[in-house]
């Protein structure tokens, strides 16, 4: 893919960052391919794409955490090969890392000379050229400061100031804006600008398209590993970029014939989360999905979907709302036969209904909920137990797991062959450990046991994320096909090509609330987008 | 093979860090300027049966107590204060078996329910402010065994009967002891303590519950990763409590041999120090039941054998605590390295096991990931030209 629209003249020459060809992998996964742009330097030059793009191990190869597999770095038009974050700061490249790295207990003082004590020394001159170069940016920061002591903004300035004291010429700053509030995104703006018209080259990493259109000179954007423009904020708008960003050819949608049912499987109503400062991150959520739909959740990352697939297996609490779950008339799922608890299930029809609302997430997935995690190191596989283990995980009270507070060996051990051969996961046997496979097989395990003990309700975040195409392929068939057989589907993704070839409705998730519903037959790329990006009538 | 492979791997860590531990004995030993062939003489030489009898009462008290270390640390919930907890149940044994509410035999089950239930109970204190308050409890079983030690020896001084220069409690009837189990001949009287049972009585629960239960596997699970163990429907805050409430009544399992088999009453002279080296005993034997009986022994044995260094070699038997220490710190080195090869052993053999089967229709190569951190490399190849591919969408996908 080549640049889209055209560079306009930009301020600032020469080019400080160079990048050709860059490529990384890991087992099973390609983070990074094919990485080419320029950055001016004296600019502030944004790099955007959906989490899981290759941002950030794109930021790390730029300040040496981890070294490219192919590709060039020139810095300043001399190539470089960084081979430690120390290497890049004797480069002058500095990075400010979206998580601050400062110590509470110390004073700004201390923290900006921490590791750098031979520039300046502790004492007096230290402070000297902290105070000058927070009076020259406008930084507002007192040297001997307790950190503890300082809000967010200042926090960050902080962490700028100790990139800056450290000579960096080039500062790479990764989703600076995720923490702040609007005002203190103003002030860093405002700081950013001052640095780069003294002669700095920022590179600011985001997803927020207004923030990136606001401040940067020019914009690369990054998808599924790779450069695919690098454009003009004056000329481009937040559609054209969130088009960009989630792929533009979308494929023809579903030609299968529909499955959906008129069973409603699960229903959240009126459901809210609040994190523990209280702030809302989920907000009046109302939705249904029905035996054999597949329900696909848009949205930029961070704007509920973690919230929303851990409020409905139980591992938040709601602050208001409830959760059903309706399954069909005999089942209830439990091994070991405890049938109907204090809170259910209470008959309708043919079905019937459990208010999950206050059950634990054990209850949850014995009523027949599978969950293929976001995140499957954390929370999806045992690493270093084997696979047998693996298979009992989450299955702990079910048959063929375990029963009657036994686990049985045996018939976890004759299920994970069974899944292993179904599901095509590539081992020596059921005897090696989760960690040894790659990323894809891993996931076939998962999707195979998630899929085991004939779910209700399969709740799949990011099921393809991270994996070789042939596992993909192999587990968006086994999404349809379990979607055949009446299983209701979450699907959340942050690949829109993805959610439309697979999902039956698509409701857009923008902070926290839903914001949209569309039919993936008719829905536009342009339309999702500007609906996941909430640009909505500002173009 | 394989079945060979994986012994001689398992044996392998503990056996380097015995080697491990005894070079850096015998170099401590050469620098201090003593006969350090007589110190492995002496230190290794088949002990007297009275020594054998000691060895396995001590070994029994020791398994005890690096069991109440390993079902926390099984989860990795570090229960620093089995020292804390035994000296608190032995206490209350003591006491209650003392006061006699019960006659014979019934007295002493019932002293032992009330030890286990005390230190389960102060391991709970731990447990709970962990759970609601989110304090570490490291810390926490740290200061409760500081305000076990102190708290005791007020209640002594409170309830106890003093005898000479000692003060103890209340000494228990005669009915209630437990007769010691001549099993050693020649042992000249030594007998190994009846309630040395006790340790193979845990030893085997602890085997099954760990390895057969739900409760064991969400134990496992939760050790090995929370997140995930969270995500399967485990309910940690209960498992930390269940553990160490479990953990705890284990530790107040510890003082019982001696108690009702050789003391017969809590006296400042009672044995300290045993649940610190429960956690060096348990760190030893992995939380494994049978290696911590094999650690145990081990300790046990050296401890013995060092009393006769001082007579025999003019050697201060302090050494063998050194060696102790360098014992646990090697384990932990030699377990760290073995792992890593095993790993790296494992990945190999999933590798070449499946390199030529995959070379197909994905494109797969499925090479080794150089990280030894990660899995082997089963994705495409990353050439430039693999864009189209990468933006495969699932409708383009062949239906299966």
């Amino acid at each position: 893919m080549s640049t889209v629209l055209k560079k306009q003249d930009v301020p600032g020459g020469d080019v400080a960052v160079r990048v050709e060809g860059i490529g990384k992998r890991f087992p099973g996964v390609i983070a990074n391919h094919d990485v080419t742009f320029d950055i001016r330097s004296g600019t502030i030059h944004a790099i955007v794409g959906e989490n899981g793009a290759g941002k950030s191990t794109l930021m790390k190869i730029l300040y040496g955490v981890q070294p490219p597999d192919s590709g060039t770095i020139e810095l300043n038009g001399v190539p470089t090969k960084l081979k430690s974050p120390s290497d890049a700061i004797a480069a002058g490249v500095g990075m400010v890392f979206q998580h601050f790295q400062l110590a509470d207990n110390l004073t700004v003082l201390e923290n900006v000379v921490l590791g750098d004590e031979r520039r300046h020394g502790i004492g007096n001159k230290a402070r000297a050229r902290i105070r000058e170069l927070s009076a020259a940016y406008g930084f507002g920061l007192d040297p001997d400061e307790l950190v503890q002591s300082l809000g967010v903004g200042k926090r960050q300035r902080v962490e700028i100031l100790k990139v800056l004291y450290r000579g960096a010429r080039i500062i790479i700053l990764d989703e600076p804006t995720a923490v702040l509030v609007p005002q203190e995104v103003d002030a860093l703006f405002a700081n950013l600008r001052g640095l780069r018209d003294e002669g700095h080259t920022i590179v600011f990493i985001s997803h927020k398209l207004d923030e990136v259109r606001s401040i940067a000179d020019e914009i690369t954007v990054i998808r599924r590993g790779t450069t695919v423009a690098t454009v003009d904020p004056a000329t481009v708008t937040s559609r054209q970029l969130a088009e960009l960003m989630v792929g533009s050819e979308l494929p023809s949608p579903s030609t299968e014939e529909s499955t959906v049912t008129d069973r409603v499987t699960l229903s959240l109503e009126n459901v809210s989360v609040a994190d523990v400062s209280g702030r809302e991150v989920l907000s009046g959520i109302d939705l249904t999905v029905h035996a054999g739909e597949v329900l696909g959740i848009a949205g930029v990352e961070g704007n509920g979907q973690t919230e929303l697939v851990e409020a409905i297996i139980g591992m938040l609490k709601l602050s208001s709302g409830t959760i059903t779950l309706y399954t069909t008339a005999p089942q209830d799922k439990s091994g070991n036969g405890a049938g109907g608890s204090a809170d259910g299930p209470a008959r309708e029809g043919a079905r019937l209904a459990h208010d999950m609302t206050n059950l634990s997430t054990r209850r949850r997935r014995e009523l027949g909920i599978g969950v293929i995690p976001e995140d499957r190191h954390r929370h999806g596989v045992l690493l270093d137990s084997p696979l047998w283990e693996n298979r009992i995980l989450g299955f702990q009270t079910r048959r063929p797991c375990g029963s009657g507070g036994w686990i049985s060996r045996g018939g976890a051990s004759r299920d994970s062959v069974r899944i292993i051969e179904e599901y095509d996961v590539r081992t020596p046997g059921i005897a090696t450990t989760a960690r040894a496979l790659s990323g894809g097989n891993q996931q076939k395990f998962i999707v195979g046991r998630e899929m085991s003990g004939d779910p209700s309700l399969l709740i799949a975040a990011h099921p393809t994320r991270g994996v070789d195409v042939g596992a993909q392929a192999a587990i968006w068939d086994h999404i349809r096909r379990a979607r055949r057989e009446g299983l209701a589907v979450v699907l959340i993704s942050a690949d829109l090509d993805e959610l439309i070839g697979l999902s039956d409705t698509i409701k857009v998730l923008l902070r926290g609330r839903l914001v949209g519903t569309f039919d993936p037959q008719q829905v536009t790329s342009e339309q999702l987008g500007t609906a996941m990006t909430g640009a909505g009538g500002a173009e | 093979m394989r079945v060979v492979q994986k012994l001689l791997l398992g044996l392998a860590a503990p056996v380097l860090a015995l080697l491990i531990a005894g070079a850096l004995a015998s170099i401590l030993l050469a620098a201090t300027g003593a006969d350090v062939g007589a110190f492995w003489e002496t230190l290794l030489k088949w002990p007297e049966p009275r020594n054998r009898v000691n060895i396995i009462n001590s070994a029994a008290i020791l398994y005890l107590s690096g069991v109440a270390a390993a079902v926390g640390f099984r989860m990795n919930l570090f229960n620093i204060g089995v020292e804390g907890q035994y000296r608190i149940g032995a206490f209350v044994a003591a006491v209650v078996a003392g006061q006699a509410f019960l006659p014979g035999a019934l007295n002493t089950v019932f002293a032992i329910l009330m030890a286990m239930v005390a230190g389960a109970l102060w391991a709970g204190i731990a447990a709970v402010l962990r759970v609601t308050r989110g304090v570490s409890e490291v810390i926490a079983t740290i200061m409760l065994n500081s305000i076990a030690g102190l708290l005791v020896g007020y209640l002594i001084k409170k309830v106890g009967v003093r005898t000479g220069n000692s003060i103890s409690t209340k000494e228990i009837p005669e009915s209630s002891w437990v007769s010691g189990i001549p099993a050693v001949p020649d042992a000249g009287g030594a007998e190994i303590y009846g309630l040395a049972l006790l340790a193979v009585v845990v030893g085997i629960a602890y085997y099954v519950v760990i390895t057969y239960t739900r409760f064991g596997f969400d134990v496992r699970a939760t050790g090995a990763s929370e997140s995930a163990a969270v995500a399967s429907g485990v309910n940690v805050k209960k498992m930390i409590i269940i553990s160490m409430l479990i953990s705890g009544a284990i530790a107040g399992l510890i003082g019982m041999p001696v108690l009702f088999g050789q003391a017969h009453n809590y006296g400042s002279s009672f044995q300290v120090g045993i649940g610190f080296s429960g956690i060096a005993v348990a760190l030893l034997g992995r939380n494994n039941p049978a290696g911590i009986a094999a650690g145990a022994l081990i300790f046990a044995f050296l401890s013995e054998q060092g009393n006769r260094l001082n007579i025999l070699v003019g050697i201060s038997p302090e050494i063998v605590s050194v060696t102790q220490g360098i014992i646990v710190l090697a384990v932990v080195i030699a377990y760290t390295l073995v792992r890593r090869y095993r790993r790296r052993l494992e990945q190999a053999a999933v590798a070449s096991q499946l390199a030529p089967p995959t070379a197909g229709t994905d494109g797969k190569d499925g090479g080794p990931g150089q990280d030894p951190g990660d899995g082997p490399g089963n994705g495409p190849d990353a050439g430039p030209g693999d864009g189209p591919d990468l933006a495969k969408s699932p409708r383009e996908e062949p239906v299966k």
